[in-house]
């Protein structure tokens, strides 16, 4: 999932502060599994920005709505009943797409209450890690299901590298290193002789270095 | 300053400081009437909006009762309920209204009058502190109209 | 011979190289670089220009590489593939060519996170080995890494790589070596060795594959001035080795920086000994006139004329 956090309350707070009355919109999503923008985050962020607002003097007025997602035109198209005229902002606390499609949707000022971060899973209650790299090209099938694209500090495919100690990547004694985890897992499982290779160059125009993708699926369109 | 008597919100765990409410009542032990007892059927089931909320409509302080720790009845409830007050406490300092308005203290079911002196020291706290600014600005904010997942 | 470095000459002649370091400076004069190679090109056969080492802005290895050519130098210019991607490493190999360098050492560099920059973006489009590639096959297959044909006027680099022994998984580190070799590696230089042991088994390990007979294999030491300096290159840099009895060694000596001198004295001698060590590498970081005086001890002085 793509995981995000709370961006400081001071910045969501600065970017609102011209704002009377505001929508903030939560997303039933990755975003709440990972407990950064679900309702409940909602109305926690509603909660600190009217209090925050009422201890100034200035007292703002807030809508809660929390989308089953944002990156669904059908989902989002359900916010349009509770966008009156004098909501002067809406706050999303989605991941990017989220944000992005509502402000693709209505003509609001549209602000992010969240960072999105990574595409990653849960290691355990509290922690995220990331996980995948998006890169466009999977290669997990060479190196025993470990990404170094995403875990290796520095992507390289043939690995590891001379910072590599103990287990460690070089830029932190908490990182393990990928290429570490890639060489076990290979050994484990009897297939060294995959690192033998030399990884030819990889082809970023898979990645986001091809610019924005699209993926099209001509079987499942509706018109 | 000095005429000013603080609302303050004890949520209280049933296994632990309800009992010893009641068994400070029954020894007769006085505690300040400032204080709103709220019956939780854990400490750890106090969640962050809930105390977020009791600040906003008007709490001058608010504190969570727990049992000690290792005795919670749900195991771990309390210390979940410990980490929740520290990041409200967090919380309340940006937004201004002060972290030093909310605890989390740990009693078991017979210390009554710990019970009774928790709510003495925290409502002098309080009082010391003066009102919520939240209050002070007047206008208590309408129940801010909340819609459920459309 | 594959090129007219002349590293590659001495080496192919079977003469035990030695070889220098200077980190290029944080300014935009290059002084200091042209009196360092006038104070080491009679004691170092080639001298190393690293490139942002540590992830610091400094002057470019290439531009460093021209001063030492212009003082009369042979420089081996250093290129990590942190900050630029095929095209710019392409091009400024091409460049780098036109100016006369003859020897390029491609590496993966140290993460930014170490730097002045830390909030910059890494390129990575490719790594160490696929550099050595690119290299190689500008030179011998006269093609760009896309596969398009270099018509004329290829570069002709003598090409190096890195090995360090020290870092883990130790048992993979001869196979790494054996990749870059296979990629297309002239000359290796390894990291800073204090760990004598360990590398006489890595090298027991390149010697069963026969690698010193692909490439040659320069071996790196590193003086030191100090037990406070071991202390930290043991503590905090990563894929390092530093035994306690080196650190030992200098604590007690009542002169730190002549004992220094004494153990890489020492190192060396060994060094020469072992079957596949070609030459060594001395990094001198910051105390690069104790070259000299390294060199003439070590009974490498004078080098060898072409």
């Amino acid at each position: 999932m793509i995981i995000a956090e709370s961006k400081p309350l001071a910045e969501i707070a600065a970017l609102i502060k011209n704002a009377r009355k505001i929508l903030l919109v939560g997303c039933g999503g990755c975003v709440s599994v990972c407990l950064a923008g679900g309702e409940k985050e909602t109305g926690i962020l509603a909660s600190e920005l009217r209090m925050l607002r009422q201890v100034e003097g200035n007292p703002l007025e807030t809508i809660e709505v929390t989308l089953t997602r944002q990156c669904d035109p059908e989902y989002v198209e359900m916010l349009a009943n509770h966008l009156t005229e004098d909501i002067d902002c809406i706050v999303s606390l989605a991941c990017g797409v989220g944000v992005q499609f509502l402000a693709e949707r209505y003509q609001k000022w549209v602000v992010p209450a969240l960072n999105t971060k990574f595409a990653g899973g849960t290691v355990e209650h509290g922690v995220w890690e990331e996980r995948c790299g998006l890169c466009g090209e999977c290669i997990l099938y060479k190196t025993g299901g470990i990404c170094p694209i995403i875990r290796c500090s520095k992507s390289i495919l043939n690995g590891p590298c001379g910072g590599s100690q103990n287990g460690k990547c070089e830029i932190n004694p908490d990182t393990p290193c990928a290429w570490q985890l890639i060489y076990d897992r290979l050994q484990a499982l009897d297939k060294l002789d995959l690192l033998l290779e030399l990884e030819p160059l990889k082809d970023w125009s898979q990645s986001r270095d091809g610019g924005p993708r699209k993926v099209v699926r001509e079987d499942v369109k509706l018109d | 300053m000095n005429n000013f008597e603080p609302q303050i919100i004890a949520f209280c765990c049933f296994y632990c400081a309800y009992s010893a409410a009641d068994l400070a009542g029954s020894m007769r032990l006085q505690y300040p009437a400032n204080i709103r007892i709220i019956e939780m059927p854990c400490s750890g089931k106090t969640d962050e909006r809930v105390l977020l909320e009791a600040f906003e409509q008007g709490a001058d302080g608010v504190y969570v009762l727990g049992c000690l720790e290792g005795d919670c009845h749900f195991l771990k409830g309390n210390y979940r309920a410990k980490r929740r007050v520290n990041k409200i406490k967090k919380i309340l300092d940006e937004i201004g209204i002060g972290g030093e308005r909310l605890e989390m203290y740990n009693l078991s079911a017979a210390m009554g009058p710990r019970f009774a002196e928790i709510a003495r020291e925290f409502t002098e706290r309080i009082r010391k502190l003066g009102p919520s600014p939240v209050k002070a600005n007047n206008c208590l904010p309408g129940a801010a109209a909340r819609l459920e997942n459309t | 011979m594959k090129t007219a470095s002349k590293l590659e000459k001495i080496l192919s002649q079977g003469h035990f190289v030695v070889s220098g370091e200077v980190g290029p400076p944080k300014h935009a004069n290059a002084e200091e670089i042209i009196e360092h190679t006038v104070m080491l090109k009679d004691y170092v056969d080639a001298l190393n220009l690293t490139d942002n080492q540590t992830a610091i802005v400094r002057l470019s290895s290439i531009a460093a590489g021209v001063h030492v050519l212009q003082a009369g130098g042979e420089p081996i210019i250093q290129m990590t593939t942190r900050d630029r991607n095929r095209i710019a490493l392409q091009s400024d190999l091409l460049g780098a060519y036109s100016l006369g360098i003859k020897n390029v050492l491609c590496l993966s560099g140290d993460h930014q996170s170490f730097g002045n920059h830390p909030a910059a973006k890494n390129v990575y489009d490719v790594d160490s080995l696929q550099l050595i590639k690119i290299v190689k096959d500008l030179r011998d297959e006269k093609r760009f890494s896309c596969g398009e044909e270099l018509k004329s006027n290829e570069p002709r680099f003598f090409i190096g790589a890195a090995a360090n022994p020290f870092a883990d998984p130790f048992e993979f580190r001869v196979i790494r070596l054996e990749k870059k070799i296979n990629a297309g590696a002239d000359f290796i230089q390894t990291q800073a060795i204090f760990d004598m042991d360990r590398f006489e088994r890595f090298m027991a390990m390149v010697r069963e594959r026969d690698l010193h007979k692909k490439a040659h294999i320069i071996a790196g030491v590193m003086p030191i001035k100090s037990a406070r300096a071991a202390r930290y290159m043991q503590k905090s840099v990563a894929g390092m080795i530093v035994p306690e009895a080196i650190i030992n060694r200098i604590e007690q000596a009542s002169d730190p920086k002549a004992e220094g001198v004494a153990i890489c004295v020492e190192q060396i001698k060994h060094l020469k000994t072992i079957e596949g060590v070609a030459g060594v590498h001395i990094m001198a970081v910051m105390w690069e006139d104790i070259i000299p005086t390294i060199v003439r001890e070590a009974g490498l002085y004078p080098r060898p004329q072409l």
